[in-house]
């Protein structure tokens, strides 16, 4: 033998070894998981995890219990994610390995969380019984928790520990100081009559609360805290009779571009932009039914709407430079999510009784893949794991 | 847990061809899909009273919660929804004789959807 083949034979024999040795070796290469994400299957209470560079699922991991509107957050380290199930599960999934790490029954039900700044809190919000709870990320140890007497929306991470959210039944904002985890520290705003759901600027400086008991936005700038909460776009439906909601918009999709927000009107078909330095209204661009999800491509240009039953089979885009909808699609009979790829080349759009996920290139409109997933609900790409309020 | 398809066996599949409910004397002679009719109400309801009904930002809709309620008030509540609350009308989307349909299945506890 000579002395190169036998130099090989070693190098494959202590391959094999260490891959003996590293169980997992055999079914993962080594890999980033930049240009992963995940993909909620509501109907079979499974997700699964998707490639967006390669367009295809890699596996799936089950057993997360009801996931009707459950959403998903990402530990910083873009590996490990948390999903919150309705059923109030929490479940820690490692998306390498496909597999769940850890997953505890926090409370009877539930809609989403989020992960402090540091990433060692994960916060569940709960409707029944209605508060927050807050969990060690690593082991999911209950640390603390805040009863509200009233279901929670809108929970979202800010700078320092804190996180902010809203009282859908008490019409409040509550901010909570987390520095000591095990001892949370509450200011409570008013904000205004039912608030629906809440979102924080991508800097983390100011809180929304979106109204659906009166037209309008609370605003809750962090850097003033003396000044509480104001309303912003007050009368936007200037007394005309509101259309009928069948589903409720969100606006965790916080859709900032150049320097204006779109924000889905409630009642009205109708995408409201404010300027993020004065918080006026600056126009309303008209859509074909109620927005749910406004998300802006990451690069503002473009601005993407889905819509409430019975429209929820279209998705328009805004041109933010034109200001208007530059373009109609049919992507599916009920279009329930979207997600960008980290820059915005292409958007995933979860068609729900269609059992796919599309994707389509958002330059030339063009329908890229379809994928399969029985019911898919929340698309959600690692991306989300370095960007504050996701 | 009763699927459709036995409860459809239940109440006779003439429900599907022309339903034998009546509101305010008046006999419904159009028909309804009562395969979507369950897919609306567990993921359009769905997203407000949870797609198992057991409450989300809506009240829950189970057979306990709604115990002692009449199907007729319920039906008004479906098709003309809460004035002040989230509640939508839903008379421009579906028939009285489907709204009277969804109480009244609600009252027993609703069935669960068909995966195709
Ligand atoms: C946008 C949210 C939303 C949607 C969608 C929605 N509901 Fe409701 N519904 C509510 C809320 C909120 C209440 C509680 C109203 C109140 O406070 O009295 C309610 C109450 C009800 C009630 C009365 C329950 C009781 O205990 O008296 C019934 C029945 C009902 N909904 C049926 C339906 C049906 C059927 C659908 C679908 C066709 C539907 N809802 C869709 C929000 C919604």
């Amino acid at each position: 033998m000579s002395r190169r083949l036998l130099d090989r034979t070693w190098l494959a024999l202590r391959l094999v070894l260490g891959c003996a040795l590293l169980a997992a070796c055999a079914q993962v290469p080594l890999r980033g998981t930049g240009d992963l994400g995940i993909v909620i299957e509501r109907a079979n209470g499974r997700v699964a995890i998707v490639d967006t560079t390669a367009k295809s699922v890699l596996g799936h991991i089950d057993g997360l219990g009801d996931l009707s509107h459950a959403s998903v957050v990402y530990a910083r380290d873009g590996r490990h994610a948390y999903v919150f199930g309705r059923d109030g599960g929490l479940t820690k999934v490692d998306i390498l390995l496909q597999r769940i790490d850890k997953r505890v029954m926090q409370a009877g039900n539930s809609i989403g969380g989020a992960i402090s700044q540091d990433g060692r809190l994960v916060v569940a919000q709960n409707y029944v019984p209605g508060g927050i709870k807050v969990f060690d990320a690593e082991t999911l140890e209950l640390l603390s928790e805040v009863p509200t007497e009233s279901k929670v929306v809108g929970l979202a991470d800010m700078p320092g520990q804190k996180f902010g959210y809203a009282l859908f039944d008490k019409g409040e904002i509550w901010i909570t100081d987390l520095t000591n985890p095990r001892v949370p520290v509450t200011q409570k705003y008013p904000a205004g009559l039912q608030p629906y759901d809440g979102l924080v600027t991508p800097d983390g400086r100011y809180y929304l609360a979106g109204l659906f008991g009166e037209d309008g936005i609370a605003l809750f700038d962090s850097w003033h805290p003396e000044a509480g909460a104001r309303k912003i776009l007050e009368n936007y439906g200037k007394g005309e009779e509101k259309l009928p909601v069948f589903k409720m918009p969100h606006l965790r999709g916080w859709a900032v571009a150049g320097r204006n927000a779109y924000l889905p009107a409630i009642g009205r078909h109708e995408v409201l932009l404010v300027d993020t330095a004065s918080w006026r209204e600056t126009g309303r661009i008209p859509v074909k039914g109620q927005p749910v999800f406004v998300m802006a491509r990451p690069d503002g240009r473009q601005v993407w709407v889905n819509f409430a039953h019975p429209d929820n089979g279209w998705v328009q885009v805004i041109d933010t430079l034109k200001g208007e909808v530059v373009q109609t699609l049919q992507p599916g009979k009920a279009i329930l999510h979207m997600e960008f790829t980290p820059r915005g080349e292409a958007v995933w759009l979860s068609a729900r009784d269609d059992n796919a996920v599309s994707v389509y290139d958002t330059q030339s409109f063009t329908k890229l893949m379809t994928l399969p997933a029985q019911s898919p609900s929340g698309i959600f790409f690692t991306s989300r794991a370095a960007r504050m309020g996701f | 847990m009763r699927n459709v398809f036995g409860m459809l066996a239940a109440i006779g599949i003439q429900t599907l061809a022309m339903p034998a409910y009546a509101l305010a004397g008046e006999v419904q002679t159009h028909a309804f899909d009562v395969r979507e009719t369950v897919r609306l109400v567990r993921q359009d309801c769905g997203s407000c009273h949870g797609m198992t009904l057991q409450g989300g930002l809506g009240t829950p809709l189970t057979r306990e919660a709604l115990a002692g309620q009449s199907a007729a008030t319920l039906a008004v509540i479906i098709l003309h929804g809460r004035h002040g609350t989230a509640m939508p009308p839903w008379k421009s989307l579906m028939s009285e004789a489907q709204a009277q349909w969804i109480a009244e299945r609600l009252l027993e506890g609703f069935p669960e959807e068909i995966q195709q």
